[in-house]
């Protein structure tokens, strides 16, 4: 990956800026009518071309990375033990100026846990065909539950496909997660949670310590 | 046996052949010349052009064909109904029958038959094919009209005007031609190019053409008829489905038999290139027709470098460079020729002929430097005309100079 994204390598600079940034007047000189032989270097131009590398990527076979900080597709985060990190708060279905998020909080009960402290997200949905993902909901959230991917190709072929449930944004498992609902990582809070200080599951939150 | 004669014995099967294969030859190429400029034209632009459909996109102008022909055919409700039928027929047979007079090769054996290929060899076969041409312009306006809306009338004057303004050039254009090979028929004009092609004799006869050749096909950048930018779509902004094809279809036949034309008439036809040996015998019959789609294929490069290169000209000025620059000339170099054919057929000594070439190459410096002289006294006066001053105080115009010292 090259460092700048919106330059691709290898290009050149056309002597555009050094020209705005010059400050030369305009003389007669540059006002003259270029000759009949000067206006016949454009054929030569359009000719060299025809052997330049060519620019075009064969998207769907190849895919250019995007930038790292490309806003894509929406995700919700859980913590190191599986629990969720979205708290139900709807603050970033307030954030949105395009109102595709709707959200339904729920209280957490012992029996059923889906994240750290008094309530989840029962109900969390984006719609994609209203979203202009401009990021402010991740602004919004106060536990980083909702981020971005870099992810693009959203198209579909219907409406309804195109609103995200809660299933198709939450991130995945990875090593050492146990999906909620399950309970909180012994004698740890959720202030605790928040800090970090769980980095895995305990034993006993497994389903099956709980002899469900 | 000269081809005249070759193709009068010709039997009435073999020409319903002959006409198959053009037409043949005539779609294949139209077929083969939209995925060529556009993979061309994409190149000149760095990109890659068509090539999902076939190897190297090959077959994208089938597909696109396919498509145009499983779309809905729409007939505006102000539209003349028949006339807007009628349109996109008369522009795309004209461009196929101005093929029928064209030789592609030379003595050939067909079907055991010896012949040429070449469908007829009328004694005034150019002036047919200027004459199809013309007719062919009848589509383009027809259709502007009929289609019972703005811009395409718009777009079928501005044709009319301009392949009207450009066939007297072009025509002018080939009076040399006659001039030096004696003959209007296509086979007698490449019979006469067996030494010396028509571009290095009359070259500037070939520069004419070649330019008017341009203008007569609606082509960048003299494609103002259909200035997309202006006239959405010029003529056939109404049309769709297989008319529009159709219309698509001529414009490219079209191309491929001007580009035809100036092969016959100028680069000596389905002759081989001079100098390199090639005579009947040896690489002759059959393989001529190489010979005669390179130079074609030459030159549908170069309409393809124009599209590439040029930016579309303004109205004015395109009938100003038509009837200002192109007609005059041409009348001055047919003039040129014909005095100079008429010295040599009289048998004056080189030495009269090469004064009188000389005269002439010195009156048009002299004409034009006095031209160049007028020209830049006219701009003098232009810029010497001062506006008054005002009786009230005005601020100075900053220069750009001025402005960037701010900064």
């Amino acid at each position: 990956m090259s460092d700048n994204f919106l330059e691709p390598a290898g290009r050149k600079d056309l002597g555009l800026t050094a020209a705005a940034n010059s400050n030369k007047p305009l003389t007669a000189e540059d006002k003259k009518e270029s000759s009949f032989i000067k206006q016949l270097l454009g054929f030569w131009i359009t000719f060299i071309t025809q052997f330049k590398k060519v620019t075009t990527v064969q998207y769907p076979e190849v895919k250019e990375p995007t930038a790292e900080r490309f806003h894509g597709r929406h995700q919700l985060n859980r913590y190191d033990d599986g629990l969720e990190k979205c708290i139900g708060c709807e603050l970033c279905a307030w954030a949105c100026p395009a109102d595709a998020i709707m959200v339904e909080g729920a209280a957490n009960t012992d029996e059923e846990r889906f994240s750290p402290g008094e309530r989840y997200g029962k109900v969390y949905q984006i719609n994609y065909l209203r979203c202009v993902f401009c990021g402010l909901c991740i602004e919004a959230c106060p536990t980083r539950a909702l981020t971005m991917t870099n992810e693009y190709e959203l198209a579909d072929s219907s409406r309804e496909k195109l609103i995200f449930e809660k299933d198709d944004l939450l991130g995945p498992l990875r090593q050492g997660m146990i999906p909620a609902p399950h309970p909180m990582y012994p004698e740890k809070d959720h202030i605790a949670y928040y800090r970090g200080e769980v980095t895995g599951s305990h034993p006993s939150q497994a389903p099956s310590g709980e002899g469900k | 046996m000269n081809p005249v004669d070759l193709l009068g014995n010709d039997p009435g099967w073999l020409i319903a052949a002959k006409g198959g294969l053009v037409f043949a030859v005539c779609v294949l190429l139209t077929l083969m010349a939209v995925w060529g400029e556009r993979r061309i034209v994409g190149r000149m632009q760095q990109r890659l052009g068509p090539n999902r459909v076939g190897p190297f996109g090959l077959v994208q102008a089938l597909a696109d064909g396919v498509k145009l022909a499983l779309k809905e055919d729409l007939i505006p409700k102000a539209a003349d109904r028949v006339v807007f039928v009628i349109a996109p027929v008369i522009s795309a047979a004209t461009c196929f029958m101005s093929f029928a007079v064209i030789p592609l090769t030379g003595k050939v054996t067909m079907f055991g038959h010896e012949t040429v290929m070449q469908l007829t060899d009328l004694p005034v076969g150019v002036l047919y094919i200027l004459a199809v041409a013309s007719v062919g312009v009848y589509g383009i306006v027809l259709a502007g009209w009929s289609s019972g809306s703005t811009y395409p009338l718009l777009g079928g004057l501005r044709s009319s005007a301009q392949v009207i303004s450009y066939e007297v050039a072009m025509g002018l254009s080939l009076v040399a031609v006659f001039i030096y090979s004696g003959s209007m028929s296509t086979s007698k004009i490449v019979a006469a190019q067996d030494h010396w092609w028509f571009a290095v004799t009359l070259f500037p006869s070939f520069v004419i053409y070649a330019i008017s050749m341009v203008g007569e096909t609606n082509r960048a950048p003299f494609d103002l008829a259909e200035a997309e930018g202006e006239l959405v779509g010029g003529f056939h902004t109404e049309y769709s489905s297989l008319k529009f094809a159709l219309f698509f279809l001529a414009e490219y036949v079209n191309i491929v038999a001007v580009s035809a034309l100036a092969t016959t008439l100028f680069l000596g036809g389905y002759h081989a290139f001079p100098g390199l040996g090639f005579t009947e015998s040896w690489l002759g019959g059959w393989f001529t027709v190489v010979w005669f789609f390179i130079k074609v294929i030459g030159f549908f490069f170069i309409f393809v470098w124009l599209r590439g290169t040029l930016p579309r000209l303004r109205y004015d000025q395109f009938m100003q460079f038509g009837w200002k620059i192109l007609i005059p000339a041409s009348l001055l170099w047919i003039m040129v020729v014909s005095t100079l054919r008429v010295m040599s057929q009289r048998g004056e000594p080189p030495a009269v002929i090469a004064a009188f070439t000389f005269g002439v190459v010195l009156i048009i410096l002299f004409a034009s430097s006095a031209l160049d002289n007028a020209k830049k006294k006219r701009l003098a006066e232009f810029e010497e005309v001062d506006a008054p001053k005002p009786s009230f105080p005005v601020p100075s115009i900053p220069s750009t100079h001025e402005l960037s010292q701010g900064n």
